[in-house]
């Protein structure tokens, strides 16, 4: 990676995107690159969200166009996007609430999961086989992220801490290219949020995952972000290294509720 | 401590997926195999064949057919009624145009044609949810009845409007119509259920299962995982009503004989729905278990009062028998949603503990 022209996974064009009167986004273009962990920071109902929404897409804009590993489109569909290598975590936890930690995990292993439906059902060698080659996967996650003790408990008894690293996991075992983290440390006490900087940078460091991650922590963002895009109402009003943003005047106001 | 888990050490992955990991429960299920499979066909009399251990067999089945729908994929659903009579039905059409064919293959057929009407049913799940699925499927339910009854050529065009089961011989034995032994039919119900019953726990255990969970549990997120919801519903549709095709055409085939579609009427959904809630929504296990409640109930109901002395009168006894029914169905949805697999699991981690209290 040369800093001069760096490799773009992912290109946001001119995205806008309204619901009836109110403009979630309008306008926004940045680039992704590859390997590198980009913060979406700014104040609540900037449109944060709404741009991961986007870039899996959950949501479809009005206007612009994403190109994810060269292909250009106006929207993506969800599972196509999981199939191209998308994964997310939710602001407020989206997982699968009767199932344990290691079945939710599994489940994120389901794309890379082949054997037909009657060897399934009659659990022959290949399905056999197939279930613990992926289960090994997921134990070696589950491993990383600390999470052995847990692993056999319904996921609606784990704490909120908890839950938020079993999202993960969920997502990391979908082997992502691009990881989607939706305010990941929201809620946590300064030992988790510590426990889940690591994860973060290890993911990033060790898989080589790009990541975008939306933080309020502004601690946080300048320890483990690359680079910072800052949304306001919508719009994009600074992008740079967490040094550049951190002195850009429109920044601060916005973070003062000024202008 | 008998019941322990202690000691039981699993020291590969394969060994903590198995269906049954504790040395008790193996030892457990082959005692209530060789008890099902050889001392019950010996002991038990015709009328307990024919009035409760042939009709729970193929209850189960239809049980653990409406849990995989709408246990574990979370789709309710009133039709299984209508399934199983395109079961029955299609076994009495093909057995009648293919006296040769085999009678078990006759039975798989009937349940690919039973899964196909489900897909089709199916079909509106990917935009409605609920209730008002639940509605959607009560108009499949009331469609095939209609159907079945209306056209005749679906019986045959014979003057009583039944469908009778023909004798079918199986390695030489007569398996199906008036003249097959009740022991006979009780062991290939029994058969049947095994097998089904084994395939469907692979099928929970594993990817499909997953997938079905995830889309039970939240769609959104299951999608954005990369389950498709249409896909992955309509499967569930598929195999959901393969079952009860299946177990529509047992009834007819190696339980009644002789059938109109009124054996498959919205009684009979709602009494399978009541096993599946009783038993436990998501288990296999739970599916035989509330099918082995709700059909031994009435016959408890009758002689237990006879036991102790007391004489009720018929319509009494029918209108305790519904009142148990509602209050049960009623507390298993509130206080135990997870029904009598719940319960039994509950007593297995207290036998894990005992003699402690916790
Ligand atoms: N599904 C939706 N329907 C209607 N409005 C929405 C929806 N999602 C987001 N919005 C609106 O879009 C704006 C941006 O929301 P969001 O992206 O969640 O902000 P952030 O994550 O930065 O806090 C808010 O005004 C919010 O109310
Ligand atoms: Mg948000």
């Amino acid at each position: 990676m040369s800093a001069a022209s760096p490799e773009k996974l992912l290109q946001v064009d001119n995205v806008s995107l309204s619901f009836g009167g109110v403009q979630a986004l309008s306008e926004v273009s940045f680039d992704v690159h590859r390997h590198e962990i980009l913060a979406i920071i700014g104040p609540n109902g900037a449109g944060k969200s709404s741009m991961l929404n986007v870039i899996n897409g959950f949501y479809h804009p009005q206007r612009g166009s994403i190109t994810y590993k060269g292909q250009t489109r106006k929207a993506m569909r969800p599972h196509l996007a999981a199939r191209q290598g998308i994964a997310r975590t939710f602001q407020n936890i989206a997982l699968f609430k009767g199932m344990t930690a290691l079945d939710n995990i599994m489940t994120g292993r389901n794309l890379k999961m082949k054997v037909g439906f009657l060897l399934q059902a009659l659990h022959l060698g290949p399905a056999r086989r197939e279930e613990i080659e992926h289960r090994l996967h997921v134990e070696r996650l589950i491993d990383f992220l600390e999470i052995e003790a847990i692993r056999k408990t319904p996921v609606g008894r784990l704490p909120y801490g908890m839950q938020k690293r079993v999202e993960l996991c969920r997502a990391l075992a979908m082997e992502p290219d691009l990881l989607l983290l939706d305010e990941p440390m929201a809620g946590m006490n300064v030992e988790e949020k510590e426990d889940m900087c690591r994860f973060i940078l290890d993911v990033n460091d060790e898989f080589g995952t790009t990541i975008i991650l939306i933080e309020h922590d502004m601690g946080v963002v300048m320890d483990i972000s690359n680079r910072v895009v800052v949304l306001d109402y919508g719009c994009k009003i600074a992008e740079g290294t967490p040094d550049e943003v951190r002195a850009n005047k429109q920044v601060i106001d916005a973070y003062l509720g000024v202008g | 401590m008998i019941y322990r888990e202690a000691g039981n050490y699993k020291t590969t992955y394969a060994a903590d997926q198995a269906i049954f990991t504790l040395q008790l429960d193996r030892v457990f299920m082959t005692m209530v195999m060789v008890l099902a499979f050889l001392v019950v066909p010996l002991w038990a009399n015709e009328y307990w064949l024919q009035a409760v251990l042939i009709p729970f067999l193929i209850f189960s089945l239809a049980a653990i057919g409406l849990n995989l729908l709408t246990g574990y994929a979370g789709q309710l659903s009133l039709g299984t009624g209508g399934f199983m009579a395109v079961g029955a039905y299609s076994t009495y059409k093909l057995t009648t145009a293919f006296p040769d064919l085999n009678i078990l293959l006759v039975f798989l057929l009937a349940g690919f044609f039973a899964a196909l009407v489900g897909i089709v049913f199916g079909l509106p799940s990917l935009r409605i949810k609920g209730f008002y699925l639940a509605v959607a499927t009560l108009a499949a339910q009331f469609f095939i009845l209609w159907l079945f009854n209306k056209v005749g050529w679906f019986y045959n065009n014979n003057s009583s409007g039944n469908i009778t089961a023909p004798p079918r011989e199986l390695f030489g034995l007569v398996v199906t119509g008036a003249a097959a032994k009740a022991q006979v039919r009780y062991l290939l119900s029994l058969g049947i259920l095994t097998l089904f019953a084994l395939f469907a726990k692979n099928i929970v255990r594993g990817r499909i299962g997953r997938s079905w969970m995830a889309i039970r549990d939240m769609d959104i997120a299951a999608e954005i995982i990369g389950i498709r919801p249409l896909h992955t519903k309509l499967l569930a549709f598929a195999l959901s009503s393969f079952y009860c095709g299946v177990a529509g055409a047992m009834s007819v085939f190696l339980w009644l004989g002789s059938a109109e579609t009124e054996a498959f009427s919205i009684f009979i959904s709602f009494q399978v729905l009541f096993m599946v809630i009783v038993g436990g929504l998501g288990s296999i296990l739970g599916s035989i278990l509330g099918a082995a409640f709700i059909t031994l109930l009435p016959i408890l109901l009758t002689n237990v009062p006879l036991l102790v002395g007391l004489r009720i009168p018929i319509d009494l006894q029918k209108h305790i028998e519904q009142i148990v029914f509602g209050g049960l169905i009623v507390f298993f949805l509130i206080v135990e949603p997870h029904g009598l697999a719940r319960l039994w699991q509950i007593m297995k981690e207290k036998l894990r503990r005992w003699p402690f209290p916790y």
